[in-house]
């Protein structure tokens, strides 16, 4: 799957003349901006929503009432119970549990943070793979930048789901029959890493060549700074901005492509499910009256997707002052 | 049905189809030729590859094609062999077998059917393409006697000869000729092979059109030589492999039966108007092994020994395993819990034997005296699309297993990656293994030579025996079972093969034999058999 | 010009020369297809004949140049499962996939530009903001989960629209079938098209408000308005006009990965595409079809792009020197 240009193409910043000393990063602590934070009751949902699961992910085993990735602790005599609303179900499963006997509940809890954890270091590598090849290529120029630019083709068309396939049988080879458990996570890490970089690459060579011809630039290199230092202490800055708004808007896609792959047979192993995997077992149960097993780490995923998406189109309307 | 199934299955609705064939027939001439011609369509959860029955020995596409081709045998609904291309056969003596053939039998283009087209078969199924080549024995030698008289001439005595005969399909030696279709279909040939788009058989279904992952269309044959069980016109096969969607397919009336409906889905099927589940049982059995072979395990973090060669850890893992929760909760009762490596409808004593009872306790302290008190980690092999909810019944195991101390690295794959690492040719590379078994000769001889004898680092000897148990005793009891001629005592003597196997040494955990479970319009009406062959020449549709 | 077409072409046979050598390396690790060309208790001996004839056992490089070497005349060799050319098999899904995402590319512009207006033009109120949230929906779910959702209501408890296939098609020309021409065809296209477009609508959406916002601050509507022109004047023929033009090119560009993107609708609708073929291939190791397929997805990519790229130059020749406009 290519989902590149999800995101509006308009996020490359745009030069208006003044305060380019200071990096928009810098920009976002600015008052004015926690005030148009403040200013929209949804965002402020978005982000109290968004900061809710993070807690959550991060206090799952605190909090949670049991640990379903422990299968000692998990009695499949206890499978498919309801809801604690509905008839026939067992006090101890607020939310049920699914098909292996695990309580819903902890579940949820623990793939999300499993769903965030493979988000946010997918997103990471990807961030770091295309703003590392975006500034080489948008300041280097020339040959280098092609040769950049026809990876970054090349990689396009390689879906989503044949990477995550390459890299795990890559993985597996290399390992020689590794468990599924050790290296799912990492392959899953990796293929999303690997899936969405192009993105950040092209936005960051867009706004490095506009700011490797500024005035700060020429001045930097005349002084005799190195190419690396100047890229690293001057055009780095300038450009975080987009990345950031990529970033967010990515990670809920990051989760999704998991969810996706996992559909698709080659996600984490059932033993310990992301909401994806979760999805994808609860997905059998659609038909036989046993929504349970799938509604709630949909509700979970959609509502998480939701919320951080809001947080990504705030986040670039606050960073482009020319829409504020 | 002569197969029992142990337990009435509760909800089920249990099929008395075979009665209702003649209430079938009569009723579609009542109907005359009404304005809409009787249209069967039907979805299964994979293709049907090519049209060319020698390509691929897989149940369903043998399945289907045995609608277009015929064998000189073929089974009815009991699994019975009863007379197909061949009028009737004789054992002249236990080298030799007469075959006489039917007479007046034509093909879908036209032509007659006679003794050459047998002796042309008999070489097509043997030439490099072919999946099919251990139908016939290797020694095997078919000598025309006339035209409608075949001679079988074999080295040694084989009581077994003619069981997989159902799909030793006989072609057409004119038209093979003619088409360039004399070696069976290889996926190798640059040129497309004529026979795996084009079928021409003297079945009472004639392929309309294939378009491969598509849809196939058949219709019925006008000049078949038997008198039809079915009273349909034309015959739509469609591929649709996700699980929901078929089972909306059905549900919605888009399609008349579909195969498999998913266990979780069954209640909805029945409960829906206008459609039911026809479940019964399967013949395969779905049993777990260890690696018994190497010094070390593959997946394993106990190094410097095989803890697998111990029979205390077999056995240890085996009373860990509750089959019977499995059965209610993973299969939804849909599973016979297994004591043997066989359906019960196809091994007479399989009621004398009966499994190690569930006991967690027992299993630990197997384990300590084993010298794992703490347990160990072992990883499990195990298929997530091949057997019915395989990846659950795995992950099943892999709790059961925890609370004995035991930690199970589930690696459940799609069957592709799955299979390229447990078979031979991945090296037999899995150290504790879920796999599924039908013996294709439908006998125990078929389970033995396959699952359970010896074999070397290479396959020789049992080449799907993965984990390499090994019994000399054993093999020795096998090789004189398949040659006794007195079938009670043929029995009792595989009887104490698997108890040597399966008691003695614990070198298998048998699981459950599982159930087929086939969704159909309350229309239609069909029997079903065991081996999961879906035979639409059997179908009456209102 | 036609020196920077020139090397674009050039550069493009690399990008395509490097997507086969590159996947097919790569095939070997997805499986091994022999497993999937056999039953289970096939011999030994007999895998090892048929790996042999296959030329697997050739050294990956060979093998791969051997394909590239067939590929250039574009013979892609034969299906392992289905003993097809692949060509034909290509050929023949090529039309369902393109309808498929033809249509659903005209229903998420169709649905997502007045959207996109409505929360441009009422921005900072209520529903505009509820509009931008509703229109996450369709990147909120798994395309698969929101596929089989649909089914659930429209085929099974509605019964509106088929689950499955394409529905009756006609034949146009040799290669081309349609399904657009019988009623079956049309209603079998709607539940995918929607799954398909749902993602889209989300992209278009949002393209046009931010574009919108754009145009709407630009000093040609700030003029406009200061003249007096009506509102309704202002915001369609002049903001929503120059807004469209960007909005259309990324929809353009976006055909690509519509394509790519459809197989996992295609799956789960047995909508019988070149997506559905591709991942059948995948699950069955069929080298073959999954080259062919990378390699024909790689080649519209780069078609697209440079047609992309030689209109923008055509329309402005100050962009000679950078040689990407996206």
């Amino acid at each position: 799957m290519t989902a590149e240009p999800l995101i509006d193409t308009d996020i490359t910043p745009r030069t208006d003349g003044t305060d380019e000393r200071r990096g928009r990063f810098a920009r976002l602590l600015d008052s004015d901006i926690m005030a148009s934070f403040l200013a929209s009751k949804l965002t402020v949902l978005a982000g109290f929503v968004t900061f809710a699961f993070l807690i959550i992910a991060l206090f799952a085993p605190l909090i949670a009432p049991f640990n379903p990735f422990d299968p000692a602790q998990v009695f499949l005599i206890d499978a498919r119970d309801p809801p604690i609303w509905m008839a026939g179900s067992d006090p101890r499963f607020l939310l049920g549990t699914d098909d292996q006997g695990r309580d819903m509940l902890s579940a949820l809890f623990y793939g999300l943070r499993v769903s965030l954890l493979i988000g946010g270091l997918g997103v990471l590598l990807s961030a770091l793979i295309g703003v590392t090849l975006g500034l080489i290529a948008g300041y280097a120029g020339g040959r280098i930048d092609a040769l950049i630019m026809r990876i970054a083709d090349i990689q396009l068309t390689f879906p989503a789901i044949l990477i995550a396939l390459l890299v795990d049988g890559v993985v597996h080879a290399l390992l020689k029959s590794g468990g599924r458990e050790d290296t799912a996570f990492g392959v899953m890490v990796l293929s999303i890493g690997l899936s969405f970089w192009v993105q950040y690459a092209r936005t960051v060579r867009g706004s490095t060549l506009v700011e490797r011809n500024k005035d700060y630039v020429h001045a930097a290199r005349l002084i005799g700074l190195r190419s690396p230092q100047i890229l690293w202490r001057h055009v780095l800055p300038n450009v975080l901005g987009p990345v950031l708004v990529i970033a967010t808007i990515n990670l809920a896609l990051a989760v999704i492509t998991e969810a996706t792959l996992s559909f698709l047979g080659v996600g984490l192993p059932p033993t310990q499910p992301s909401l994806g995997t979760l999805i994808r077992i609860g997905n059998a149960y659609l038909f036989s009256g046993e929504w349970w097993i799938v509604a709630f780490p949909g509700i979970t995923l959609a509502v998480l997707v939701i919320a951080v998406n809001m947080l990504g189109d705030w986040l670039r309307d606050a960073l482009n002052p020319r829409l504020r | 049905m002569t197969f029992s199934w142990s337990r009435p299955i509760t909800k089920i609705r249990k099929l008395a189809l075979l009665s209702s064939l003649g209430v079938g027939l009569i009723a579609s001439t009542l109907a005359g030729e009404a304005a809409n011609a009787k249209t069967f369509r039907f979805a299964f959860q994979g293709e049907l590859k090519a049209v060319d029955i020698y390509a691929l020995k897989e149940s369903f596409s043998l399945g289907v094609l045995s609608n277009v081709y015929e064998g000189l045998v073929r089974r009815n609904a009991e699994m019975k062999l009863e007379p197909a291309l061949a009028e009737r056969w004789e054992t002249i003596d236990p080298l030799r077998w007469r075959f006489y053939l039917r007479k007046g039998v034509k093909f879908h283009n036209g032509e007659d059917f006679t003794a050459d087209d047998v002796l042309f078969s008999v070489d097509r199924i043997r030439t490099p393409g072919s999946d099919l080549k251990a139908n016939l024995p290797a020694d095997l030698v078919a000598v025309k006697v006339d035209d409608y008289t075949v001679d079988f001439v074999l080295k040694t005595p084989n009581p077994l000869l003619i069981a997989e005969w159902e799909t030793f399909s006989i072609f057409s030696r004119k038209w093979a000729v003619a088409n360039g279709a004399t070696e069976a279909t290889s996926a190798s040939a640059t040129t497309p092979p004529y026979a795996a788009l084009h079928a021409n058989g003297t079945g009472p279904f004639i392929i309309v059109s294939h378009e491969p992952g598509v849809k196939t269309v058949f219709k019925a044959n006008p000049n078949w030589w038997d008198k039809p069980k079915h009273n349909l016109d034309e015959v739509i096969f469609t591929p649709v492999t996700s699980s929901a969607t078929r089972v909306a397919a059905l549900l919605s009336g888009e399609v008349d039966w579909i195969d498999p409906v998913p266990v979780a889905d069954i209640p909805r099927v029945e409960s829906n108007p206008g459609t039911m589940v026809a479940a019964g049982p399967e013949l395969r059995t779905i049993y777990l092994s260890f690696d018994q072979m190497r010094p070390e395990l593959t997946g394993s973090n106990v190094k410097g020994k095989n803890p697998f060669k111990d029979v205390r850890v077999r056995k240890a893992f085996y009373q860990a395993i509750d089959v019977e929760t499995i059965k209610t909760k993973v299969m939804r009762n849909l599973a016979t819990p297994s004591p043997v490596m066989i359906a019960p409808a196809l091994f007479s004593k399989y009621n004398d034997f009966k499994r190690f009872p569930y006991d967690p306790e027992a299993s630990k302290k197997l384990l300590a005296e084993a010298g794992y008190p703490q347990g160990f980690e072992v990883t499990l092999d195990c298929p997530n699309d091949r057997y019915v909810n395989d990846e659950a019944i795995c992950q099943a195991v892999v709790g059961m297993l925890a609370r004995v101390g035991v930690k199970i690295n589930l690696l459940a794959q799609t069957k592709s990656k799955y299979f390229a690492k447990i078979l031979a040719s991945g090296g037999y590379d899995t150290s504790f293994y879920l796999l599924g078994w039908t013996p294709a000769t439908l006998e125990n001889y078929n389970v033995f030579s396959n699952l359970m004898m010896c074999r070397d680092e290479k396959g020789k000897g049992s080449p799907t025996n993965l984990g390499g148990y090994c019994n000399p005793k054993m093999d020795d009891l096998v090789n004189k079972a398949l040659v006794e001629p007195d079938p009670a005592k043929q029995e009792a003597m595989y009887a104490e093969a698997y108890k040597i196997a399966l008691f003695d040494d614990v070198g298998y955990i048998p699981l459950h034999q599982q159930a087929l479970a086939w969704g159909m319009s309350k229309k239609i009406k069909v029997p079903q058999r065991p081996d999961n062959y879906f035979i639409f020449a059997w179908v009456n549709k209102e | 010009m036609l020196a920077f077409i020139l090397r674009r072409l050039g550069s493009a046979a690399i990008v395509l020369i490097f997507v086969g050598v590159l996947a097919f390396i790569l095939f070997r690790y997805v499986g091994d297809p022999v497993n999937q060309m056999v039953g289970i208790d096939t011999s030994i001996a007999d895998r090892d004949r048929l790996r042999e004839s296959l030329g697997l056992n050739d050294s990956v490089i060979v093998q791969a140049l051997r394909f590239l070497g067939h590929a250039a005349m574009f013979d892609f060799g034969v299906s392992y499962q289905f003993k097809r050319p692949v060509a034909e098999l290509l050929i023949e899904r090529m039309p369902a996939t393109l309808e498929l995402s033809l249509i659903s590319a005209l229903l998420s512009l169709v649905i997502g530009i007045p959207m996109g207006v409505a929360s441009a033009l009422g921005k900072d109120r209520w529903y505009a903001k509820l509009l931008q949230a509703v229109s996450l929906a369709g990147i909120s779910l798994p395309t698969f989960l929101i596929g089989i959702l649909f089914i659930y209501l429209f085929s099974v408890t509605l019964r509106w629209f088929p689950s499955f296939g394409r529905g009756d098609t006609v034949k146009l020309g040799t290669y081309w079938t349609t399904g657009l021409l019988t009623s079956s065809g049309l209603r079998a296209l709607i539940l995918p098209a929607m799954t398909l477009a749902l993602f889209q609508m989300t992209l278009i959406m949002r393209l046009v408000r931010s574009e919108m916002l754009e145009v709407l601050r630009s000093d040609h509507i700030r003029f406009a308005r200061a003249r007096g022109l009506p509102a309704r004047s202002i915001n369609f023929r002049h903001a929503l006009k120059n807004s469209l033009v960007p909005v259309i090119t990324v929809a353009g560009l976006q055909l690509g990965s519509v394509i790519a993107f459809a197989t996992i609708t295609e799956t789960v609708f047995q909508w019988p595409g070149m997506g559905l073929l591709f991942l059948q291939s995948v699950q069955n190791v069929d080298v073959p079809i999954m080259a062919a397929y990378l390699l024909f997805v790689a080649a519209m990519f780069v078609a697209i792009n440079l047609v992309v790229d030689i209109l923008y130059l055509a329309v402005d020749p100050r962009l000679k020197t950078t040689s990407k406009a996206h």
